[in-house]
Formats: C-alpha cells, sequence, structure tokens
C-alpha cells in the first residue's frame, strides 16, 4: 500500500517539492531590536496548510524517529492539509504536553527537520512552525479537551517545574496518577520563565500552558526547595509519596576564572537573564528588582549557545550600543538554533567569532571598562569531537564594554544530591539515571533533564520526562524496581 | 501567602516577625537565612532566620530598615501576609564542642549570631558574646543572648549602653586576657567581620563569618551572590553563607554590594516620596472623620 494511496494531499510527491517553504512572518528587525516583543508572528491557516502540502508523508518517518518525545508528524501535517486544526493538535498532544513552547524553541534542524526527507533536495518541512501554529490555534479556540482518568490512588512527587517536570506531570496526570510539582522559584516554569526571553517565548504561552495542567489536576508548591525546604526522603517516607522524579535543571553558572570577573558589570547569564525574565528588573522602578542600565553602553556575552544569545539580544533591547556575541570558536561549532543566529544578524548583533577574553579589565574602582581578548584558530578535535581553539600568539586586542555576560555553561546543582543518601552522581556531579528508564540508584527515585545530561535543550529534557513517566507509570501499576 | 502572625520592634528600624511557614520550622538550622518577597513587583532579599519553632509552624524573622524593601517590609503589621517566603537556605553553622567560642553580633546581625550561640552552648561549648551595637537603642536579644552565653559582653559605639568602643576592642581584651578561644563566629557589618578577622588571623584562631550578598534565587542558580574565597569564586548561598573569615575577599564583597547603590537610591527615594503622600491622604482622611 503506497502512502499516497490514502493521502489527502492533492499534489503529487513531485508538486510538492516546488511548493517552497513558507516563511514564517516575522517582526521587522529594525523595530524588534528595540522591543520585546515575540520576533516570529506565527503562520495564518492559509500559509499552514501550504506548508503542510510539502509533507511527503513517507512510509518510514525519520521526522519521528528523531523527535525525543515521539510526536506523529506525518498524522498531525495531514490532518492541517484537511483544516482538522484542533484533531491535529491533539495529535501532538498525545505525544507532548507543550506544543506551543516546543514549537517555538526546539532546535528543529538538529531533530525533525534534520532527518526531513525533503532537505536532501529542498529545504525541509516546516515542523516546528506547523507544531506552533496547531497549539497556537488550539489556544485560541479555547476548546482544550482536559482528560479525566480513572484515579490509581498512587501519588508522585516532581522536583522542579521546567520542561521536563512539566512533561512528566502531564503525561502522569493522564495516567490517573496524583501529581505534585515543587518549584523553588516563586513562579512556574523553570527555565522556560526565568531564562527564555520574552521575545523568543512569551510567558503567556507558558502560563497558558501550566493553566491546562492545573486543569487536567496538576497540583503545583513554589517556594519550595527541595534538599532544603523538604527532602527527597521526607517525601517518600512522610509525606506519602509513591515515587519522585527529580528535574532541577541546569545548576551553578560556570566562570572562566580569568582576572577581573569579579567586578561590577560582570554577570552571569543566568543572573542577568533572570533580573530580565523573572524579575522583570527592565521595568525598573515599576518592578524592585535592579539591574545596571545599558542604554548606550557596550555590551558582551561570552559563549555561542541559545542562552549567549538571548542575553545578547535582550542587552540589545534594553538600549545597548553595540552587542557583541563573543565565542572561541567558529559559526559551525556554535550550538545555538539556526534560526536565533540568524535573527541576531539580522537585529545587528556583532559577532567576534575564534576569539576569547583573557582578562576583564577595571577602571581601578571596581567597574568593568572593558575585556582583553585572543584571537583563536581550531587545532585538532577535542572531546566533544570539534576542533578545539588555540590561541593566536600575538593576537591580543581590548574591547570597551560597560557590560559583559558570561554564558560558558553550567555545573551540577549540588543541593538534591547532597541531601539524599544512597542517590549516586558521577564524576562532575549529576545524578546518575538509566538512559531507558531514567531511574536513578534508589528505589522510586527518577530522574532527567540537565541534572543528569548536563546542559542541553528543552526537547531533549522533554524527552527524559516522557520516558520517566512511562517507567514511573510501570512501577507504580506493577511495584517492581 | 505567608502569614504574619506577630510583628514587633525589637529597636527603632529593627523589627521581629513571627511568620507561618511551617515547612521552614521544620528543617530551620541555624547560621541559615529566607529569601522573600512581598509583593508581585518586588524584589527577591534574604533575610535572617532569628529562631523557629516546629511544633507551632513558625518562624522569626528579624528586619532592619535599609532599602525600600526592608522598609516596606516593617510597615507590615500582625496578621498581614508576605507573598513569598523560601527556605530555609545555606548551609547551616558547623556545631561541634570546639571548647570555647566566641560568638560576636553587630548590630541587626546579632539575629542570625543568636542561634549559632544558643547551638554552641547546648554542644556543650563554652560561649563567650559579644554584642556591639551604635547606641543603647540599638542593642537587641539581649536577654535571648545572655540566656545562651556564659559570659555577654556588651559595647557601644556611642558608650550609651554599657561600654563605649568596639566587638574588636572585647576580643582583643579577651586574647590579652589569656583566654584560650577555640572559635571565633561573627555575624554583622563587613567592615565588623573584617577587623574581627584581621584581629584573628594573627592569633591564628578559626573564624567563621556569615556573608551577606546580593543575592536572587538562593538555590545557586544565578551566580549574583559570589565571593571571593581564597582569590576563587564560591556561591554564598549553597556554599556558604558561612565561610572562614580569614579566606574572604572583603573588598570585593562590599564593591559588589555596591553595584546598585544608584538603583536602590532612587527606589527609597520614590518610596518616601509615596509614603508621605499617603500620610497626607491618611491625614485629610482623619479630618474629615474628626
Amino acid at each position: 500500500m503506497s502512502p499516497a494511496a490514502k493521502s489527502q494531499n492533492p499534489l503529487s510527491p513531485k508538486d510538492r517539492m516546488k511548493v517552497p517553504r513558507q516563511l514564517m512572518p516575522e517582526q521587522p528587525a529594525e523595530a524588534r531590536a528595540h522591543n520585546f516583543e515575540e520576533v516570529n508572528l506565527g503562520y495564518n491557516p492559509e500559509l499552514a496548510q501550504q506548508e503542510a502540502l510539502r509533507c511527503l508523508e513517507c512510509a518510514k518517518p525519520t521526522c519521528t524517529d528523531n523527535c525525543p518525545v515521539g510526536i506523529d508528524v506525518k498524522d498531525f501535517v495531514q490532518k492541517i492539509v484537511i483544516g482538522d486544526f484542533l484533531g491535529a493538535a491533539a495529535k501532538i498532544r498525545e505525544a507532548n504536553v507543550l506544543p506551543a513552547i516546543t514549537g517555538r524553541v526546539c532546535p528543529q534542524e538538529d531533530q525533525c527537520e534534520g532527518k526531513c526527507l525533503l532537505s536532501k533536495k529542498v529545504k525541509p518541512l516546516g515542523i516546528g512552525y506547523l507544531e506552533r501554529f496547531v497549539a497556537d490555534y488550539e489556544q485560541r479556540m479555547g476548546t482544550h479537551i482536559v482528560p479525566k482518568a480513572t484515579p490509581t490512588g498512587k501519588k508522585v512527587a516532581i522536583v522542579g517545574s521546567g520542561p521536563s517536570g512539566l512533561t512528566v506531570a502531564g503525561d502522569l496526570i493522564q495516567k490517573g496518577h496524583k501529581v505534585r510539582v515543587f518549584e523553588a522559584l516563586h513562579e512556574i516554569g523553570g527555565v522556560l520563565v526565568y531564562g527564555i526571553p520574552e521575545f523568543r517565548l512569551p510567558k503567556q504561552i507558558v502560563r497558558e500552558q501550566i493553566e491546562y495542567m492545573r486543569q487536567m489536576g496538576v497540583e503545583f508548591e513554589t517556594d519550595v526547595v527541595v534538599g532544603r525546604t523538604v527532602t527527597i526522603d521526607e517525601l517518600l517516607n512522610e509525606e506519602g509519596y509513591d515515587a519522585v522524579y527529580i528535574g532541577t535543571g541546569a545548576g551553578l553558572p560556570q566562570f572562566m576564572n580569568i582576572p577581573g570577573e569579579h567586578l561590577n558589570g560582570v554577570y552571569s547569564a543566568n543572573e542577568f537573564l533572570t533580573r530580565i525574565n523573572l524579575m522583570k528588573a527592565y521595568k525598573f522602578p515599576v518592578f524592585d528588582e535592579p539591574m545596571l542600565d545599558l542604554h548606550g553602553k557596550d555590551v558582551a556575552v561570552i559563549g555561542g549557545g541559545n542562552t549567549a544569545l538571548d542575553a545578547i539580544r535582550s542587552a540589545l533591547r534594553l538600549g545597548a550600543r553595540k552587542a557583541y556575541v563573543i565565542y572561541r570558536r567558529s559559526d559551525a561549532e556554535m550550538p545555538a538554533r539556526a534560526e536565533e543566529v540568524h535573527h541576531a544578524r539580522q537585529e545587528g548583533i556583532d559577532f567576534q567569532m575564534l576569539t576569547a577574553p583573557v582578562e576583564f579589565l577595571s577602571d581601578g574602582k571596581g567597574w568593568l571598562t572593558g575585556a582583553r581578548c585572543v584571537r583563536m584558530e581550531l587545532g585538532e578535535p577535542d572531546a566533544s569531537g570539534r576542533r578545539r581553539p588555540v590561541p593566536k600568539a600575538g593576537s591580543e586586542f581590548e574591547v570597551p564594554l560597560s557590560v559583559a555576560v558570561i554564558a560558558i555553561g553550567t555545573t551540577a546543582n549540588p543541593i538534591v544530591q547532597s541531601t539524599t543518601p544512597g542517590l549516586d552522581t558521577n564524576k562532575r556531579g549529576y545524578i546518575q539515571a538509566s538512559e531507558e528508564t531514567q531511574r536513578t540508584t534508589r528505589k522510586g527515585v527518577f530522574a532527567g533533564g540537565d541534572i543528569v545530561t548536563g546542559a542541553a535543550t528543552v526537547i531533549l529534557a522533554m524527552g527524559a520526562g516522557r520516558r520517566a513517566a512511562n517507567s514511573i507509570h510501570e512501577y507504580l501499576t506493577t511495584g517492581q524496581w | 501567602m505567608f502569614k504574619i502572625i506577630h510583628a514587633q520592634f525589637l529597636a527603632p528600624g529593627i523589627k521581629r516577625f513571627v511568620i507561618e511557614a511551617p515547612r521552614i520550622a521544620r528543617k530551620q538550622k541555624p547560621g541559615q537565612f529566607v529569601i522573600l518577597r512581598i509583593y508581585e513587583e518586588g524584589e527577591r532579599i534574604p533575610v535572617t532566620i532569628e529562631n523557629s519553632d516546629p511544633e507551632k509552624g513558625t518562624i522569626n524573622i528579624v528586619v532592619q530598615s535599609a532599602g525600600k524593601t526592608t522598609n516596606l517590609l516593617n510597615t507590615l503589621e500582625t496578621g498581614d501576609s508576605i507573598l513569598d517566603v523560601v527556605g530555609p537556605l545555606g548551609k547551616p553553622s558547623e556545631i561541634h564542642n570546639y571548647g570555647t567560642a566566641v560568638v560576636v553580633g553587630g548590630g541587626v546581625g546579632t539575629a542570625m549570631a543568636y542561634p549559632t550561640a544558643a547551638a554552641l552552648k547546648r554542644a556543650g561549648n563554652r560561649v563567650i558574646s559579644i554584642v556591639g551595637a551604635r547606641n543603647k537603642e540599638l542593642v537587641i536579644l539581649e536577654k535571648e543572648m545572655r540566656e545562651v552565653s556564659d559570659a555577654l559582653l556588651i559595647t557601644t559605639d556611642d558608650g550609651s549602653y554599657a561600654d563605649k568602643g568596639f566587638v574588636t576592642d572585647k576580643l582583643k581584651q579577651l586574647i590579652q586576657n589569656g583566654t584560650r578561644i577555640d572559635l571565633v563566629v561573627a555575624v554583622g557589618p563587613i567592615v565588623m567581620m573584617k577587623a574581627v578577622s584581621e584581629l584573628t588571623r594573627k592569633e591564628n584562631i578559626h573564624t567563621v563569618v556569615s556573608l551577606n550578598p546580593i543575592m536572587i534565587d538562593g538555590t545557586g542558580m544565578c551566580g549574583g551572590c559570589r565571593v571571593m574565597i581564597d582569590g576563587k569564586s564560591e556561591f554564598a548561598c549553597v556554599d556558604g553563607p558561612e565561610f572562614d573569615g580569614h579566606r574572604v575577599n572583603f573588598e570585593v564583597l562590599v564593591q559588589r554590594n555596591a553595584m546598585y547603590r544608584d538603583a536602590e537610591q532612587k527606589s527609597m527615594e520614590e518610596f518616601k516620596r509615596s509614603r508621605e503622600e499617603h500620610a497626607c491622604i491618611a491625614t485629610s482622611d482623619q479630618g474629615e472623620k474628626r
């Protein structure tokens, strides 16, 4: 049986390849560089249906194989072709509880779209754009179907309300378990609220997704630092939880240990973004949390990941005169999403590639005035498989700066591990968990996301959450560890 | 929401709040702190825990008016609520039987020194406490400190109560008198902790200080509270707040705590102005009632 036989797509495979990838409508670069409104505006139904026509409906869809949560892409895209947008959303929700979020922040080029058959000849199908479209459509229609499962009588504590914790919560509540999510901060969402800026992921979208989870019956408790406010053992033994999932996320920001890092004006990306996104410091004095005024100032971010780009594009929107990305490798090695790099260049971010700071410079009174940098060249591949950057002799130069933001990664947060006896960690301090089942070395305790893998992406954390939810369900129903 | 069960000024500008926070009350240990946020647009600030009652599910915090948030907090009364209180944060004080421990509390720092002094006493130490304040009115928790100390020495900067001078004068006397000191714990203004550490460094007395850098999340995530310990960055919220006073770079702490001085002043001025406006309205209301 050929897939075309039951296809509702009127175009032949050849004609589908002639349809160009539909461009995402976006705010003009000049305008958006000065506001925090979302960059991408989203497809309308016509654009979505036109884009959906491009799907080749492969017999063995590699897009789904390459999706960490296993979304049935072919099926939901076909529903868009016939105009059943709510059906498409429901299809996605079978595998993904946060489609409006992943549709915006997934690195699709490394996941579904990276394996799209179309990309061998033309541009890949805009799977992320389509996912976002149906999720937003469903939200606008307000026709969420909240499934009610038969209660199992089991209850699960989830530590951390970021993407992996929310995924576990969404999956387990649909299987009838009682679920309570503990969050250390005052707002639910983890990195989705403190890390990713408004212009890439509006907080209203996150709130709506969380409201949807509340309607499904998920309970949330903020202001609880598990390990300090309550321990894992207390949750299991005193509060009667049958299982615990640890999804505490990326940990302590790393610094470079170069001179001047303690100067006023040097931020970690986590602090810089938390002040802006969670604390709304850019609305000071309406909001009380302060941050340094960036108007007319020169700002640099050190690093080449999504966090780095989020930070520097935020700085630009807060009035920075010059906004640099200083990255020690080349374009090819940059871990940031391709679309973000493209958008950042359009907005006028100055990319200083193959460059690394060696010292932050001071005015003698404790304030940052610049960075001494060195140019790099790429040598032999290192442990990450990427070519190791090596400093070029005699290439040192100075960049005047008022603010520098360090976005070179994180190390494991020790709070949960150090207060949970028997919970093994690896050499780098991350929690040891099975890659298949997300089980830790403690009975009834599961872990996933950045606290297991080290800093990664929203969708990989959600993939771990999915596996954990299945494995927790199995444990709760069979009682076998 | 966290309900204020009781609010009472201990001294001008220094207020104690008993707050309903059962989870924190159950876990609080000496040396730890909470982070709180009063209202939706508010900032997150670290605040000292003076004591807790696990049975009643309450914690006591002590707050000194300094900037907008602490001033606003100190306008709250019994029956009011605080939007967010999270903790207990930081590593607890290391409590052992050291022998003789000198616990130094400067100003509002006395509130944080108190539970540590009490725990050291319970662990069998001989506890000599030194409490310093600017003047008589600002000496707090005298009775409480006396109860947990074998000896209590008090100094005021202006001599309006007890002995005129600084806490370091008393510490110096103890050392000069040949008192054997196995541990010094100092909690208070940075200049005080620095002076104590410099004094004890010469005598080679193990000294613990409790640092108070600017913080946001308090869980290690943001790195804003980094302090320089032996030339390396450590995070006060997860590695501290207590550190070996001989390894701390106090200059960097002073410098980093001044990072938002302009913004803090602006906040404070606007706060004062709005209070004055409110006061005017309140006065005119009263006028009408009369």
